[in-house]
């Protein structure tokens, strides 16, 4: 087949003559835009150069607008009803019930006081989450940017084994750690080697948490490894001789030099894991699916059960609820802007 | 060959070999530990899942694991129907024996030798070890292909990433083509609109977006999965920064030669932006393959189903199948692997750079 289309000369480099796979691709492409070509070009002649650029803009306007503006007020306008109806003009007008469910707690400290005690438990769940993953995955990141940014031998190389978990999929991170964390897998298979007792990881509480840590921290690490890497990169490194020559210690030289000029990077990458951190979902779900209980069930599962899959789907709540997680991030995102900008002004 | 030194001598070398020869410190040998057991836990999961997947059911049972794919020999003896397992077995006077075992009573093995069918023997199973060789079982490859829905998957989660990346490309070029080209009015009220789009992640939108899906009736269907997420504020921002370098000039020269707009766009600005659109490209790509929450909540019938979907759908039942989860997420991990290995240094760069996932 690859002989035949390359008689034809489209598929041929235009400066060698051979053979080009990737206008394969490309040859569809401009096809469809060929075709787009005539039509354009009467709307050009009807409307005026003036309005190209709405032209322009139109598509992707459209989608945002259906997909997420108007979806943000019909979210509000969920929150506000009540009944099991998806669509809007059937569901009952139940003002802030839904609210008032949801904060109606006894005592704020303890998440089975309230009366929606899933949805606390699932907010507590995420905050303890995000405290220990948050804290961890920064020093790891940091002190594998650190590891990568010597002068060591490889180091594309190790980079990459640093990197690669980013790329996978949240459910093939999750199965591989399933698999080794069985009760019969290779980790409990080890504790027998050195005479300890299996581990039933997924019925105790405390360790299905750990391990829900652990892996958000070994998918994501990489990821925030290479923003502190850019930024210690871009660390002068005329600063480091000097400080060399005056024979200051590498550990001065640390806190001194690299810690306070990687400080605004490193502000920006502690906002950016905790806006992902919050919306932790995927990993953890295959891994554990919430369990045992509720151990590890977070915010994100609780919207994803009230609404998706209870046998009632309660969409008003699952509604509500979203609108409070919306808040938390505008805020969190509004701190990630300032520390930007900060960033960027030095 | 010439060199004197062995090998384990030029290997030490090579690793305690600093560049600029200064003296070590603590933290280099901090740094190599760390680099080894980073080699370890990063490489050793997957490895693993690579390894297993190749096990048979009964491979997999055993306790503790063996790390090669190992599979019990077996032979057709005749006068059985069956193939049957062989044994090693240690015999009264201390000699060894290889056997085919017809069944097992309780304690005891009735076996028999392949050489000679005739005769039987009844051995105590402590004195019989399985002989095992090397085997890999490439039926967890191909038995769900036949047996599952696990093609249809596959070429869902094709479809999907293909039409989706193609969508996305066309429609955030265009936009980004309208801001940077153009000044005309409103294309600040527009560039603010797209960073608030960047603010409203799906987790915070499900239940409308849920809405709109179902009235434009594409629930259980993929366009349910390509169309919500096919503008992205971070795809527009990439391609018009990126656009913004291109020399306003050409675009002027491009005019006076009766070019329309959209010749323009397509013709000069997207040829030159294409290490741009090749970065979105790698993104969406990877965005789409990987995808999970939103498929979940749409995809509830299992012939559309996405290979992410698929994957959970299977290892949540409750007779769970881990020869087949196994090799199914390995195939599912190996699409990924191969973008990384071609395309690695866009894909680090173009993080490092906009800060986007």
């Amino acid at each position: 087949m690859n002989s035949e289309l390359a008689e034809h000369s489209q598929f041929k480099d235009a400066e060698t003559g051979q053979f080009n796979p990737k206008s394969l691709i490309i040859w569809p492409l401009s096809q469809l835009f060929r075709f787009i070509e005539w039509p354009m070009k009467r709307i050009q002649n009807l409307l005026g150069l003036g309005t190209m650029p709405y032209i322009f803009l139109l598509p992707n306007l459209c989608f945002f607008g259906l997909f997420v503006v108007l979806p943000l007020f019909v979210n509000f306008a969920f929150s506000l009803t009540g009944g099991t109806n998806l669509y809007l003009d059937e569901r009952a007008f139940t003002g802030t019930e839904q609210y008032a469910f949801l904060l109606d707690c006894g005592n704020y400290a303890d998440p089975l006081s309230c009366r929606e005690d899933r949805f606390w438990k699932g907010l507590f769940n995420t905050a303890i989450f995000i405290t220990l993953q948050l804290t961890f995955l920064v020093l790891f990141s940091l002190i594998t940017a650190l590891v990568l940014n010597k002068k060591i031998r490889a180091r594309g190389f190790f980079r990459s084994v640093y990197f690669f978990p980013v790329l996978l999929s949240p459910v093939v991170v999750a199965l591989i750690w399933k698999w080794i964390l069985l009760r019969d897998g290779i980790l409990n298979a080890w504790l027998v080697e050195l005479s300890f007792d299996k581990i039933l990881f997924f019925v105790s509480p405390a360790w299905a948490m750990f391990w829900a840590i652990f892996i958000s921290i070994w998918a994501h690490m990489g990821f925030y490894t290479l923003i502190i890497l850019a930024g210690l990169q871009a660390i002068p490194p005329d600063l480091y001789e000097a400080a060399e020559m005056d024979g200051t210690k590498q550990e001065r030289i640390f806190w001194r030099i690299t810690l306070p000029l990687l400080w605004p990077n490193l502000l920006v990458v502690i906002v950016l894991a905790l806006i992902k951190g919050v919306q932790t979902f995927d990993e953890v779900f295959v891994l554990t699916g919430g369990g045992p209980g509720t151990a590890t069930q977070f915010i994100v599962q609780y919207i994803y059960n009230t609404g998706f899959t209870n046998q009632i789907q309660n969409f008003g709540l699952a509604a509500a609820a979203s609108v409070i997680l919306g808040v938390v991030l505008f805020a969190l995102t509004m701190f990630q802007l300032a520390a930007t900008r900060w960033k960027d002004n030095g | 060959m010439a060199d004197s030194t062995s090998l384990p001598d030029r290997i030490w070398q090579f690793l305690t070999l600093r560049r600029g020869g200064k003296r070590w410190h603590w933290t280099d040998l901090f740094t190599y530990g760390y680099l080894g057991l980073g080699i370890f836990l990063m490489f050793g999961p997957v490895v693993w899942l690579v390894l297993s997947s190749f096990k048979t059911p009964a491979g997999l049972l055993e306790f503790p694991p063996t790390w090669a794919p190992l599979g019990q020999v077996v032979v057709e003896v005749e006068g059985y129907e069956k193939q049957l397992p062989m044994y090693r077995v240690t015999m009264q006077d201390g000699s060894t024996k290889d056997l085919a075992q017809i069944r097992r009573i309780g304690i005891i093995s009735q076996m028999v030798d392949p050489a000679e069918p005739s005769t039987k023997f009844k051995i105590p199973i402590k004195q019989r070890e399985p002989i095992r060789e090397f085997r890999m079982a490439w039926e967890n490859y191909l038995d769900p292909l036949e047996r599952f829905n696990f093609l249809s998957y596959l070429t869902n989660s094709v479809i999907v990433t293909t039409l989706a990346t193609l969508i996305t490309l066309l429609i955030n070029s265009m936009a980004a083509f309208g801001l940077s080209i153009y000044e005309f009015k409103g294309r600040n009220a527009v560039m603010l609109f797209v960073i608030g789009t960047l603010m409203i992640p799906i987790t915070v939108i499900l239940v409308p977006v849920y809405l709109v899906v179902t009235e434009l009736g594409m629930v259980n269907s993929l366009w349910a999965v390509i169309l919500p997420g096919a503008a992205t504020p971070t795809g527009v921002f990439l391609l018009r920064q990126y656009m913004l370098t291109i020399p306003k000039d050409l675009i002027e020269a491009s005019r006076m030669d009766k070019a329309t707009e959209w010749q323009v766009y397509w013709r000069v600005v997207l040829p030159l932006a294409m290490p741009a659109i090749a970065v979105l490209a790698i993104f969406s790509i990877m965005w789409r393959w990987n995808e999970f929450l939103w498929p979940l909540i749409v995809l509830n019938r299992s012939e559309v189903y996405t290979l992410q979907v698929g994957l959970n759908a299977f290892q949540g039942e409750l007779d769970v199948q881990w020869h087949y989860i196994l090799a199914m997420t390995v195939v599912t991990l190996i699409p990924v692997v191969v973008v990384f290995a071609f395309l690695q240094k866009f894909i680090t760069t173009g993080i490092a750079s906009s800060g986007m996932k």
